[in-house]
C-alpha cells in the first residue's frame, strides 16, 4: 500500500537517513515497524535494526549509518535505565544525535526522558504525522547544532 | 424483499441517505444493510453447525457448555519477585478468579539469569523473575497446586519452567500426572510476531515437539501447547489472518509430533490448545471464533484423519486485544473491554483474560484487575447471555459472516499449504510480511479517520490522563540475585555439570526427547539460564532477518 499521507517537509540536498529500533529485550514491534514505514513514505532514508538492541548496537550503526536522528520504541518498562545507557554512550563518542523515544511510556516519565536529554517522547495513541514532524524537527535541531 | 427495497427502501433512501457509501468489518468485508434467509440458501444446518459438542463444533465443545460450566476466569498476572506474584495470585483468587496465568519477565523467557548483564533492566519488569526453582516454591506457597489449572505464558524455556513447577509439586507430594494447566510453548508465533526466541527454527520445534510428547505420555491433563493466534492480532493482523496462521501453526505441530513421535494424533490432539484476542467489532469477533473451531474439526478429521472427537475440538483461552486501550480517557478501555469480553463469551471460549483500563501505560494496578475480574463476573452472573448455548447462532448475519471468515482464512492456509507449510512460510517471511503491511493499513485508516478511536482521533479530551502508575520496586532484582547467588553456593557443582553434561549430549542427538534431560538438570540444581547457555552452544541463537 502506498498512500503518500506524509511528505518531507524540509528539502534536503540528501535524503534525511533516520535510525528506528527496540531498545531492550522487548519484542513488541508492531509500532516500531509501522512508524519505520511511515517514515520510509514521507521521504526519509530508514535504518531499521529490529528487535533486541542493545545501546552499544544502536550507537554503533548511527556512527556507521551515519543517521540524524535515532527512534527508540520500548514497552517493557525499562525505558528510564535504558535511555540512560543509550545516551551516556552517544555523549562518550561525543555524538549529538536527536533521540526520539516511543512506546508505553507514562506520562509522569516524559520530563524524566527530557531530563536525561532525549528530544521528544511519543506515548501510546500519537498519530503517525506527529511522529513525522517530530522527525522533521529533529534533523533541524541536530543541523544548527552540527 | 424486492418488493421492500422498491416501496419501503428507496424513496426512504432519497429521503435519508446512509451515514457512509459502504460499510466494512475489520477485516474489510462489506456488511450488507440486512441479512435474510437469501443470504443462507445453500447452507445446511447439520453441515454447517451440527449440535454442541458434536462435530463441526460450530456452536460450541461442550453439549452444555457454561449452562454446565462457566468459562475459567483467568488473568494474565506476575510481576516482581516471586513474593509480589504470590501476593498478586492470592488476591486474584480472593476476588473470584478460578484459573492462575502466570507471565514471566524477559529474561526468564530468553533464558537469561537475572545477573546476565543483558538482564539487569529487565528483571522482573513484565513477569516474574524465574531463574531457579526456588523461586516457582515461593510463587506457589500456600496455593494448592493439586486443585489449581496454572498456565504459563513461556515458549522458548517452557521446558526448563515446566520442569520447575514439576518439581515444586512433587516435593509437595502432587504427582505431575495429576497437574492441570498450560504451557504456551508456541515458538512458530515467536518468530512470527512475539518476538522470543533464542533458537534458529528447526531445533526450536525439536524443543517444542519434545515438550508436547513427554506431556502425552507423563501429564495427562496437562496442555502441552497454547496455540496463538492472539500476537498475530496485537502485532496487526485481520480477523482471518489470525486464525489461518494460528491453524496453520497448529497443522506443523501436528506433523512434527506425527512424524518425531511416532504418535498416533489421537494420542496427543486432545491435548493441544489454543489462545484468541477479542477486539471490539462484536459480530465479527464472534464469527471467528466459530469459524476457527469449524476450520480445526475439519482439518483434524479430514486432514489428519483422527477418529477421537477430542482430537477436533478447538479448546481456547481468550484475551481482549491489548492495541484497542489507549492511553486517552483510561476509563473508556472499561467499555471496550466489556464489549470484547462478550465476545469472547458468544463465541465459546473456555478460558478468559480482561485486560485492565490502565494497561496501555504500565502494568494493571490492584484496582484496575479488580474491575477486569468484575466485568468477566457481569457477564457470568447478570448478563444472562449464557443460559443458552451459542445464543447467536441461526442469525443471517453472523452465519454468513462466519462462513465468509472462514472461507477467506482457508484460501491463506491454501496458500502456506502451496509454501511447504509454516516452517517454510516464516523463512519466506510471508506471514511477518502480511501482518506488518495489514498494522500499517489500519494505523493509515485510524490518519484519516476512517477508524474512529475515542479518545484518539474522535472526541479528543486536552490534557494528559491521570493514572497511578504500579512499578516494579528496583530492589527486587537485587533480591532475586543475591538468592540465586546463595542458590548456586549451595549446590552441588560436580553434580550441576554432570546433568548440564547430558543436556549437552542429549542436544546433539536429535532423535533423543530433551524434556527428561532438562527436568534432570533442573533437579540437579542447574538455572534457568544455565541450561539454555549449553542449548545456544549447541544449537546456535538465531537473528531473524529484520524488515519493514
Amino acid at each position: 500500500m502506498s498512500v503518500q499521507v506524509f511528505e518531507v517537509r524540509q528539502q534536503s540536498p540528501k535524503k534525511a537517513k533516520v535510525l528506528v529500533a527496540k531498545l531492550g529485550l522487548d519484542g513488541h514491534d508492531r509500532g516500531a515497524k509501522v512508524v519505520a514505514r511511515a517514515l520510509r513514505d514521507a521521504g526519509f532514508e530508514v535504518v531499521y535494526l529490529g528487535v533486541h538492541q542493545t545501546p552499544e548496537d544502536i550507537v554503533k550503526a548511527a556512527i556507521e549509518e551515519d543517521v540524524s536522528v535515532i527512534g527508540l520504541s520500548i514497552l517493557s518498562g525499562s525505558h528510564l535505565e535504558l535511555v540512560q545507557d543509550l545516551i551516556k554512550l552517544l555523549k562518550e563518542k561525543g555524538l549529538n544525535i536527536p533521540v526520539i523515544v516511543g512506546g508505553v511510556i507514562p506520562p509522569e516519565d516524559v520530563d524524566e526522558l527530557k531530563k536525561l536529554g532525549v528530544y521528544a517522547v511519543c506515548g501510546p495513541g500519537t498519530l503517525l504525522r506527529d511522529i513525522v514532524d517530530l522527525f522533521n524537527k529533529a534533523i533541524n535541531t541536530s543541523r544548527k547544532t552540527t | 424483499m424486492i418488493e421492500w427495497e422498491k416501496e419501503f427502501l428507496e424513496p426512504f433512501l432519497k429521503k435519508f441517505p446512509e451515514r457512509k457509501r459502504e460499510f466494512l468489518t475489520e477485516e474489510g468485508i462489506p456488511v450488507k444493510r440486512l441479512y435474510t434467509p437469501l443470504d443462507l440458501e445453500k447452507w445446511d444446518y447439520i453441515e454447517k453447525l451440527g449440535f454442541p459438542g458434536t462435530y463441526p463444533f460450530t456452536r460450541g465443545i461442550y453439549p452444555t457448555m457454561y449452562r454446565g460450566r462457566p468459562w475459567t476466569i483467568r488473568q494474565y498476572a506476575g510481576y516482581g519477585s516471586a513474593e509480589d506474584t504470590n501476593q498478586r495470585f492470592k488476591y486474584l483468587l480472593s476476588i473470584g478468579q478460578t484459573g492462575l496465568s502466570m507471565a514471566f519477565d524477559l529474561p526468564t523467557q530468553l533464558g537469561l539469569d537475572p545477573d546476565d548483564k543483558r538482564a539487569w533492566y529487565e528483571v522482573g519488569k513484565v513477569g516474574v523473575s524465574m531463574p531457579t526453582v526456588v523461586e516457582m516454591d515461593i510463587v506457589f506457597n500456600d496455593i494448592p497446586m493439586d486443585k489449581i489449572s496454572t498456565s504459563m505464558t513461556i515458549n522458548a524455556t517452557a521446558i526448563e519452567v515446566l520442569s520447575m513447577y514439576v518439581l515444586v509439586a512433587e516435593s509437595r507430594g502432587i504427582s505431575r500426572a495429576v497437574l492441570d494447566g498450560t504451557i504456551q510453548n508456541d515458538i512458530l508465533k515467536e518468530y512470527i510476531a512475539r518476538k522470543n526466541y533464542i533458537y534458529p527454527p528447526e531445533p526450536s520445534m525439536r524443543y517444542a515437539t519434545d515438550a508436547i510428547i513427554f506431556c502425552a505420555k507423563e501429564m495427562p491433563k496437562w496442555n502441552s501447547i497454547s496455540i496463538s493466534g492472539y500476537h498475530f492480532e496485537e502485532a496487526g493482523a485481520t480477523p482471518a489472518m489470525e486464525i489461518a496462521f494460528t491453524l496453520a501453526d497448529a497443522i506443523e505441530y501436528v506433523k512434527w509430533v506425527v512424524e518425531r513421535g511416532k504418535m498416533p494424533v489421537d494420542s496427543f490432539a486432545p491435548r493441544l490448545s489454543f489462545f484468541f484476542s477479542a477486539r471490539t467489532n462484536l459480530f465479527e469477533q464472534v464469527a471467528k471464533f466459530r469459524a476457527a473451531r469449524r476450520m480445526w474439526a475439519k482439518i483434524m478429521k479430514e486432514g489428519f484423519g483422527a477418529k477421537d472427537p477430542r482430537s477436533m475440538m478447538l479448546r481456547f483461552h481468550t484475551q481482549t486485544a491489548g492495541v484497542t486501550l489507549t492511553a486517552q480517557q483510561p476509563e473508556v478501555n472499561i467499555i471496550r473491554t466489556t464489549i470484547q469480553a462478550l465476545a469472547a463469551v458468544l463465541g465459546g471460549t473456555q478460558s478468559l483474560h480482561v485486560n485492565s483500563y490502565d494497561e496501555a501505560l504500565s502494568l494493571p494496578s490492584e484496582e484496575a484487575v479488580k474491575l477486569s475480574i468484575r466485568v468477566q463476573q457481569v457477564i457470568l452472573y447478570e448478563s444472562g447471555v449464557i443460559d443458552t448455548i451459542d445464543p447467536l447462532g441461526g442469525s443471517y448475519y453472523i452465519e454468513w459472516l462466519t462462513d465468509e471468515i472462514e472461507e477467506k482464512a482457508w484460501k491463506i492456509i491454501d496458500e502456506i499449504d502451496r509454501m511447504g507449510g509454516m516452517l517454510k512460510a516464516i523463512e519466506l517471511g510471508y506471514p511477518q510480511r502480511e501482518i506488518a503491511r495489514a498494522a500499517y493499513e489500519y494505523q493509515v485508516k485510524v490518519e484519516k479517520g476512517e477508524i474512529p478511536i475515542i479518545g484518539v482521533n474522535v472526541l479528543v479530551e486536552p490534557g494528559v490522563p491521570k493514572v497511578k502508575i504500579l512499578r516494579v520496586d528496583p530492589e527486587v532484582r537485587r533480591r532475586v540475585v543475591e538468592r540465586l547467588s546463595k542458590f548456586r553456593s549451595e549446590r552441588d557443582n560436580v553434580k550441576v555439570t554432570r546433568a548440564l553434561d547430558d543436556v549437552m549430549r542429549a542436544a546433539e542427538k536429535p532423535e533423543v526427547n530433551i524434556f527428561p534431560y532438562i527436568l534432570e538438570a533442573i533437579r540437579s540444581k542447574a538455572t534457568l539460564g544455565e541450561v539454555s547457555k549449553v542449548l545456544r552452544e549447541v544449537w546456535g541463537e538465531w537473528k531473524a532477518p529484520e524488515a519493514i
